[in-house]
């Protein structure tokens, strides 16, 4: 079992979708990284957080059905890599809706939730999910 | 930089091996391999041992020394390190045998892996086999290992018209190649309903497109070529050796449908080993999943990208195809104890070259390729060897 510390130092981008940006080549990252992958040393001291509007689209997406234990209740639960607004992918589970009607294209907004929780009394971890988002 | 051949192999079954420890079947394996080599204990210069969560599934680290020590070494006090990679710690460890003979550090060397799965439950397992993602942005989550490539089937299937089907004729062909291994795990064939049918593990990939956990080691003695038909009349040189790294997770990758690890890895062993794809009659690789060998078959150049599932569904990767793909059975079939497999992957193309693969035995094999690779594709190892 994992320490507090371990998951509260992700929270602001766990909580809040806190990305970063390399101000050097205006490219976005998520979750933050010290440097620009693609600047290399001229990125150090222009890497700037930047909180993310949550939106994008499913890029590919999967439903679980024999997944680990502590999501046993949630079986089967749709898991996406969605395609941020910003341009970075992300992995996550999409919720509230009908596994069905998920599909690769699919409009999500990230919401705060549950992730896990490390037994009765241990800690709980929150963060991001996707909702489908209608279009008009 | 010298030339490296093999000169002996050894391996355990694979499988359920509930009356083996992990020390047990490590010097099995060890044994099989020196034994085949006809070399003498003194001579072993240095160990290398690829497993990649002892700490986890036996609650045992620091496997190195614990190999050399049960090999009867200790008193010999040889270098023995342990080299991790996930899925592809039995390929580097391979690799960082290949190199210490080739830079001239050693004479003789025997490179091992070996994983003991079965002693935690299924549970603990995928636990484990998920941390080879990445478990801070993947698998906290909500995201298991086979979800991971279930998103990489699906975006397949999605851009390049890959079937359902196809995937499944993967299962089927290396069941079939299984079938013919008295050390596979599984040895039974399948058909394409056995799959389809199959429990749901992460839509789309059933059970039966998921390799099985297994217990089990495998072993290579490994020597400058010049020095090879001392020991044996069959030795199988090394003529290519390429490795590559990409983003841990897969969400970070340029394109989730390539493993351009894989490509790279491949791009630098071909150059190395001055053969192409064409040249390839035998190719062990990485099918930890249906789609896994899809895109194994497709970054490695065998064909093109998109049309791995037509070529597997034609049956251009079987025994007789254009390439003979995984006649171990691989991952599927054959078992994938993971640190172990990287080296069964070369104990399978060192018994095809030397012609002694029975049943499975790809007529004239003279060229064959293994492709090991670490979690959703941020390791990749690539070997190519030649019959001398």
């Amino acid at each position: 079992m994992a320490t507090a510390p371990r998951f509260w130092r992700q929270n602001p981008s766990r909580y809040n979708m806190v990305g970063i940006r390399c101000n050097s080549c205006g490219r976005n990252f998520f979750p933050p990284r010290a440097i620009c992958p693609v600047c290399h040393r001229k990125s150090v001291g222009k890497m700037e957080l930047v909180k993310y509007k949550g939106e994008g689209r499913i890029y590919s997406f999967t439903e679980v059905h024999d997944g680990l234990d502590e999501r046993a209740s949630l079986k089967p639960y749709v898991v996406a890599m969605v395609e941020l607004e910003e341009g970075p992918k992300v992995t996550a589970q999409v919720i509230d809706c009908d596994p069905c009607t998920v599909e690769i294209g699919t409009k999500v907004r990230a919401v705060l939730r549950k992730l896990s929780e490390e037994g009765d009394a241990g800690v709980i971890h929150y963060g991001y999910k996707f909702v489908p988002v209608k279009e008009k | 930089m010298r030339r490296v051949a093999v000169i002996g192999v050894g391996d355990t079954k694979f499988g359920e091996l509930w009356d083996a420890s992990f020390r047990d079947i490590g010097i099995k394996a060890g044994l099989a391999a020196v034994e085949d080599a006809n070399i003498s204990a003194e001579k072993i210069d240095a160990l290398f041992v690829g497993n990649m969560s002892a700490g986890r599934f036996i609650e045992q680290e620091h496997i190195g020394a614990l190999i050399a020590d049960y090999a009867g070494l200790a008193k010999d006090h040889i270098p023995a390190t342990r080299v991790e990679a996930a899925g592809a710690s039995g390929g580097l460890a391979l690799r960082q045998g290949y190199m210490a003979i080739a830079s001239g550090l050693h004479d003789i060397v025997v490179v091992g892996g070996a994983e003991k799965m079965m002693d935690v439950s299924d549970v603990a397992s995928a636990f484990i086999q998920s941390s080879a993602a990445d478990q801070e942005w993947e698998t906290e989550l909500g995201a298991t290992f086979p979800s991971l490539h279930a998103l990489i089937a699906r975006r397949h299937m999605h851009e390049h018209g890959t079937t359902r089907e196809q995937l499944a004729d993967v299962a089927v062909k290396n069941h079939r190649h299984g079938s013919m291994n008295p050390k596979a795990q599984f040895q039974k064939e399948i058909t394409r309903d056995t799959v389809l049918g199959s429990l749901m593990v992460s839509s789309p990939l059933r059970m039966f497109d998921c390799a099985p956990s297994s217990d089990g080691a495998a072993a290579v003695v490994l020597c400058p070529l010049d020095l090879a038909k001392n020991y044996t009349e069959t030795p199988v040189e090394i003529v290519g050796s390429g490795q590559a790294s990409d983003t841990l997770a897969l969400h970070h990758r340029r394109d989730i449908m390539t493993f351009d690890a894989t490509r790279v890895a491949a791009e630098r062993a071909f150059k190395m080993a001055g053969v192409t794809q064409k040249d390839v009659d035998v190719a062990e690789v990485h099918d930890n999943f249906t789609i896994s060998e899809i895109l194994a078959i497709e970054d490695l150049g065998f064909f093109k990208k998109g049309e791995g599932g037509k070529a597997t569904e034609d049956g251009r990767t079987s025994l007789d195809g254009d390439v003979a793909v995984n006649t171990s059975g691989g991952l599927k079939a054959r078992g994938d104890p993971i640190g172990a497999t990287g080296l069964a992957q070369a104990v399978e193309i060192v018994t095809q070259l030397r012609g002694k693969a029975d049943k499975r035995q790809v007529k004239d094999a003279s060229v064959g390729l293994t492709h090991n690779v670490g979690g959703t594709g941020a390791t990749a190892v690539v070997h190519v060897f030649r019959r001398v």
